[in-house]
């Protein structure tokens, strides 16, 4: 697998696309750093960021990676190799070279800040943290749709309409549920429906970290204690990782069933 | 060599092989014919363990190939159409592959046999289809493997790689290996194979030499008994 991996990541590291996503996160990270000067403000505004463009990319990157690489696949599928080596390796390449387009690009004008003796250090980290999740998330996801779609135009749709779902519509569902059921408690129901989705889960992760969840409303109180204490912490974690597991393992599975 | 059991395959609605045995002794070459959409590439693809059967048993070299990959250290492939990773060069994806499977100095030979040296530097995407398909022979005989599959191995090449081509294959099974070639161009077929099985509606039809399928449709030649196959079970 490891092989594979590094085949995967190099043959990603030579194309423009992981240089065009890295420049992006430098100049957002330069700009918001240096000419903002306002620490706590550019997390946020990174998080916004992250938050949604993070998951579109992953998708992205994951489907289209998956089919421009499937001769590829063929060639590798009659070499003596486990078809879930072959599998777990690309979409790792995948996944690793987005996280580190992500962790370097952001990481690097936070170094020359001085991230290392400001404050701010652990919410830089929560930030770099869920969006390496959101990524091996979401390209998981991705690779699914891929592999189980043979037609590159519906493999495209599926996904960009997963990510349209998960990033904004599912918002609007989760708002309208609340506001219907407004006579009822709903503590239990908007915890469970915020860790069902991953991109509300990293959202409520980072506000509640950076201690702002006034801006959460109506449910705050709620998620701040829960959340808040390392239980609700440790949770949201394991719900994360979950998230990242069934995905692959999925994967897993249907590569092994798989024709070519 | 290679055992096949009762072996079906449906893709979607689609029953490719239904219930095929088949049983290919060590050494020499054998075609595997058919007329389009027959099952020789699904055939061939399941003993590779490309496609995953519905029903049936495949045994390589002794060898169950369920859920096994081993196995096919001991194959060497030739798929049908040479589609590679266009952005790496014909260098890179040789050393890959080498470095995947094991190693080997076979390929230089293999290269000056084609004459491939002047490409070695170019990235796939930019080679012709016959150059391409040169490319998919170095990669598929430098590994000396005892079982060698040959999905259509003359597409594209010009008069001269055919004829190092059939050279190369009988020095092969000079070695004592077992060949195993898919091919549309008869004359190509009558020249290297010593038996033929022929493949009908997902079922052996014949399997034997090249004489006694003559003497079975009672034609004269090898391509009119293959056309009288044809005509006499789609009239």
């Amino acid at each position: 697998m490891l092989k594979i991996l590094k085949y995967s990541f190099y043959d990603l590291m030579r194309s423009r696309w992981s240089y065009v996503y890295f420049a992006f996160y430098l100049l957002l990270g330069v700009v918001l750093l240096f000419l903002n000067n306002d620490l706590s403000k550019a997390v946020i505004t990174l998080m916004n960021v992250i938050i949604v463009l993070v998951p579109l990319i992953g998708t992205i990157f994951g489907v289209m990676y998956y089919y421009n690489s499937k001769e590829f696949t063929e060639l590798l599928l009659a070499q003596p190799l486990k078809r879930s080596s072959i599998f777990l390796g690309q979409y790792l390449g995948v996944a690793l070279s987005l996280s580190m387009s992500l962790i370097l690009g952001l990481g690097l004008p936070f170094v020359c800040y001085g991230l290392f003796e400001s404050s701010a250090i652990w919410d830089f980290s929560l930030l770099l943290i869920t969006g390496t999740f959101l990524t091996l998330i979401f390209t998981a996801l991705a690779f699914n749709i891929a592999m189980s779609n043979e037609n590159k135009i519906k493999g495209f749709g599926y996904a960009i309409l997963l990510w349209l779902f998960l990033a904004v519509i599912y918002d609007g569902l989760f708002l309208m549920t609340l506001i219907m059921f407004e006579d009822y408690p709903l503590d239990k129901l908007s915890l469970i429906g915020t860790m069902l989705n991953p991109i509300d889960l990293s959202r409520t992760l980072i506000l509640l970290k950076l201690d702002i969840s006034a801006l959460l409303g109506y449910t705050g109180a709620v998620f701040k204690q829960f959340f808040g204490t390392s239980f609700g912490l440790i949770v949201s974690f394991v719900t994360l990782i979950i998230w990242v597991v069934l995905p692959v393992l999925r994967i897993v599975y249907k590569s092994k069933k798989k024709d070519f | 060599m290679v055992t096949i059991e009762n072996l079906h395959k449906k893709f979607g609605k689609n029953q490719v092989l239904s219930g095929l045995n088949l049983t290919i002794n060590e050494g020499g070459i054998f075609a595997v014919l058919g007329p389009n959409g027959s099952g020789k590439t699904t055939l061939i693809k399941s003993v590779l363990g490309m496609v995953i059967p519905d029903q049936g048993n495949i045994t390589v070299l002794g060898e169950n190939i369920k859920k096994n990959s081993e196995y096919r250290h001991k194959i060497d492939y030739l798929p049908q159409i040479a589609n590679f990773p266009s952005n790496l060069k014909v260098k890179e994806l040789i050393k890959m592959i080498k470095d995947l499977r094991a190693f080997t100095n076979a390929e230089v030979q293999l290269i000056d046999l084609f004459k491939l040296e002047p490409f070695l530097d170019k990235k796939l995407g930019t080679l012709s289809g016959g150059t391409k398909q040169k490319v998919n022979l170095v990669l598929a005989f430098m590994f000396d493997s005892p079982l060698i599959i040959l999905d259509e191995p003359t597409t594209g090449l010009d008069p001269i790689s055919l004829i190092r081509l059939k050279d190369l294959i009988q020095k092969e099974k000079a070695k004592g290996k077992t060949i195993l070639i898919t091919s549309h161009i008869m004359s190509f077929v009558e020249e290297v194979s010593d038996e033929i099985v022929f493949l009908l509606e997902g079922k052996i039809y014949f399997k034997g030499s090249i004489q006694e399928l003559k003497t079975k449709t009672n034609q004269p030649d090898f391509e009119h008994a293959i056309a009288s196959i044809l005509t006499d079970n789609h009239a």
